[in-house]
């Protein structure tokens, strides 16, 4: 079976009956739910495993109908309005959040070509030329759902949550675009489809006229964009260390704190929904899509018909299991550490790591020679800087002896240096009556 | 796409895109009249998205997919945010007041803006009457993201550039502005606080609570010192120190 002629192309979108198109938005849709009932199950489980306790294990065998139990409780409580809200806005807000998160599953390529009763079709809803800009823009959109809680609600802590998310999903968006540009620059595409064909097959690498075979995930290529994406996405998805908007050591809940009942569900749900979203999105642009890892491809079949939804499934658990592991070692950051994170590491990073990519990319074609010489001089300079950039060497530190000598006359008085603290007669006649207590026991201990 | 770029270079109309015009079309003139007409001025930003979205969704219609993404990253993701931003900051319970403060200006912005409308309308209905789009196809030849890319980086790199250089100014000016950040040895730690406090001339422990052992419970009253001197550390400096007299202290009179 050839495998590339599994690896659908733009031009095999939007041919499908009405019939198929209905069950691949159907089947998008039950990712998200389910994503999100097992996503919820997962984190207790392993957060519980990571904080040496057994997690939710009682509805349903390991625990696992204890979210949809945790579901159907939500739905029937009490739906509270504040007064103070703004009723419209208020009702949107979930929507919006939950609509934006769900939507993004809708270009995420989860398998190559299949047959579905005679029809040769991608695994995929749907993909334009644009597709990862249209996660962007709903990633973007989504931060109104968060805003527009908060701000809706009427009242202080939402407010204050809704403005914190607002800054930092704007900053941390700006190092997600930048890193996903390395992204386009060695895919050549904006379609997700496109970017994991592009990570099908290994490019030969060719440095310092070696032709070096490499393996096609960015994740390998592009490493320093992986980590800067990865990182974003962390901080996008508002989940730990990143969870400042919902701080709830000093927001009470962030912009949730007034919602209640369904509304709450939803905005929990989209949650999740955005992390399952965002994870297979990294898995689509970095970690190779569908396409299955090293020892699997050994076997022919590996990459056609319905296997790659395993690998694919696969990969997307491997990082919300990163997510749940960052939620369990990292304590949340402060704000001003979160906002230098985004604005004077991530996107600096990015922006040189992008140069420098399309340095290399622009050098590719040159002759051996040219291309030693473009590598080399830059590098060169790099290193010689980096040698002999002066070092700011500190000032040696006084001692304690000349630092009291260098009080001005009339400071606060201090007691000599040498000053032997003797000890309080309280301790000694504790000791002497602890004393006789195990001296006897002792000695008999030693006759016998 | 590639069929609705075809289809947008005939010059024909889809009945998909029929469709989404004539529905998303009213959408986008409602939100742009909401605007203007909601009176809270969170209200009137979220009618803006709503126009933007439609103007965004009606660009990817007309084979400009690229464009509208970004129009929705761009305006509706990153300007309208800033935009909330001040509204939050202005308050939530400002709402415009209906009074009219010049007599009649309604009606007459009503009717200049109708006349404007219906005046550029028929401009753009007489222009567009009877040709037929061209050079679409062309232009899309190698996908619309592509053709945007070669125009920006071949034809329009100067504009390009010089309008980056531009937008990088005026961040940088904004930063430059609003940014107050102080440099680290004037920054003031918890040693040098300390030691401070410590300096010779300097009281370290607290401050005496003013009206201590004094006739008045007034801030403006000092504390009295053991000795019974007077310590005007014990009040604000703004506040001159001020003892009661004895015709003061002494009952008025007035308590039955």
């Amino acid at each position: 079976m050839n495998p590339l002629a599994q690896t659908p192309s733009l031009t095999d979108f939007g041919h499908d009956p009405w019939w198929l198109v209905l069950g691949k938005i159907v089947f998008a849709f039950v990712v998200a739910l389910l994503g999100t009932l097992l996503g919820v199950w997962f984190e207790r489980r392993v957060v519980g495993r990571m904080a040496v306790r057994p997690g939710p294990n009682q509805l349903g065998p390991f625990g696992l109908l204890q979210t949809l139990a945790d579901g159907l409780k939500m739905a029937f409580k009490e739906d509270i309005l504040p007064k103070a809200a703004d009723k419209v806005i208020y009702f949107i807000a979930p929507a919006i959040s939950m609509i934006c998160a769900v939507t993004m599953l809708s270009v995420i390529p989860f398998g190559p070509m299949v047959s579905i009763f005679g029809h040769q079709t991608p695994l995929q809803v749907t993909d334009v030329p644009v597709a990862v800009l249209v996660v962007l823009a709903l990633s973007s959109m989504a931060v109104y759902g968060i805003v527009l809680a908060g701000w809706a609600s009427g009242s202080t802590y939402p407010l204050l949550g809704g403005l914190r998310s607002a800054a930092q999903l704007i900053s941390y968006e700006v190092s997600l675009g930048l890193s996903i540009v390395a992204v386009f620059m060695l895919a050549g595409s904006m379609s997700t489809s496109e970017i994991v064909a592009a990570q099908g097959s290994g490019t030969q690498v060719s440095l310092f006229g070696l032709d070096i075979p490499t393996p096609g995930w960015y994740a390998l290529l592009l490493f320093p964009s992986f980590i800067v994406f990865f990182i974003s996405i962390v901080g996008e998805t508002n989940r730990p260390p990143f969870d400042l908007p919902e701080a709830e050591s000093e927001l009470v809940a962030g912009f949730m704190t007034e919602y209640s009942s369904l509304k709450f569900a939803l905005i929990m749900l989209s949650e999740y929904v955005a992390m399952v979203a965002m994870s297979a999105f990294t898995v689509t642009l970095f970690l190779g899509g569908w396409h299955a890892p090293w020892p699997i491809t050994l076997w022919s079949g590996a990459n056609s018909g319905w296997w790659p939804l395993i690998w694919f499934f696969a990969k997307v658990i491997l990082l919300v299991f990163v997510f749940v592991w960052l939620r369990g070692t990292l304590p949340r950051l402060r704000y001003d550490q979160l906002m230098r994170l985004g604005w004077k590491v991530l996107i600096p990073i990015s922006l040189v790591w992008v140069v420098v990519l399309a340095g290399l990319r622009t050098i590719d074609d040159w002759d051996t020679q040219s291309r030693l010489y473009a590598i080399g001089i830059p590098a060169g300079i790099v290193l010689l800087a980096a040698l002999f950039w002066p070092s700011r060497k500190p000032e040696p530190k006084p001692t304690l002896v000349e630092q009291v000598e260098n009080r001005p006359p009339g400071s606060f008085p201090l007691p000599p240096m040498d000053l032997q603290v003797p000890p309080s007669p309280g301790t000694r006649r504790m000791v002497a009556e602890r004393e006789p207590a195990n001296a006897p026991a002792g000695q008999d201990s030693e006759e016998v | 796409m590639t069929a609705s770029t075809l289809l947008a270079a005939s010059g024909a109309v889809s009945g998909g895109e029929a469709v989404a015009f004539w529905i998303l079309a009213p959408v986008a003139l409602a939100g742009a009249i909401g605007m203007v007409a909601a009176r809270n001025a969170m209200h009137s930003a979220l009618w803006l998205v709503l126009t933007m979205l439609s103007l965004g969704v009606f660009y990817v219609l007309q084979a400009g997919p690229f464009i509208g993404m970004v129009q929705i990253i761009v305006y509706t993701g990153a300007i309208m945010m800033l935009f909330l931003f001040v509204l939050m900051l202005v308050g939530r319970e400002s709402s415009d007041s209906l009074i009219e403060v010049l007599r009649g200006q309604r009606i007459a912005a009503l009717g200049l803006g109708l006349g404007f409308a219906g005046l550029l309308g028929s401009a753009v209905y007489r222009a567009t009457q009877g040709s037929a789009p061209v050079g679409l196809e062309q232009a899309n030849a190698g996908g619309n993201v592509e053709g945007i890319a070669r125009l920006l980086f071949t034809d329009y790199i100067f504009a390009f550039e010089l309008t980056a250089a531009l937008l990088i100014t005026a961040t940088i000016g904004g930063m430059v502005l609003a940014h107050i950040e102080r440099r680290k040895e004037d920054k003031r730690d918890q040693v040098a606080t300390m030691k401070a406090r410590f300096r010779p001339g300097n009281y370290p422990g607290p401050k005496p609570g003013p009206g201590v052992f004094a006739t008045s419970s007034s801030v403006a009253t000092p504390a009295r010192l053991p000795d019974g001197r007077l310590s005007d550390r014990s009040t604000p400096d703004i506040l001159p120190l001020r003892e009661l007299t004895a015709e003061e202290t002494t009952l008025k009179g007035t308590e039955k």
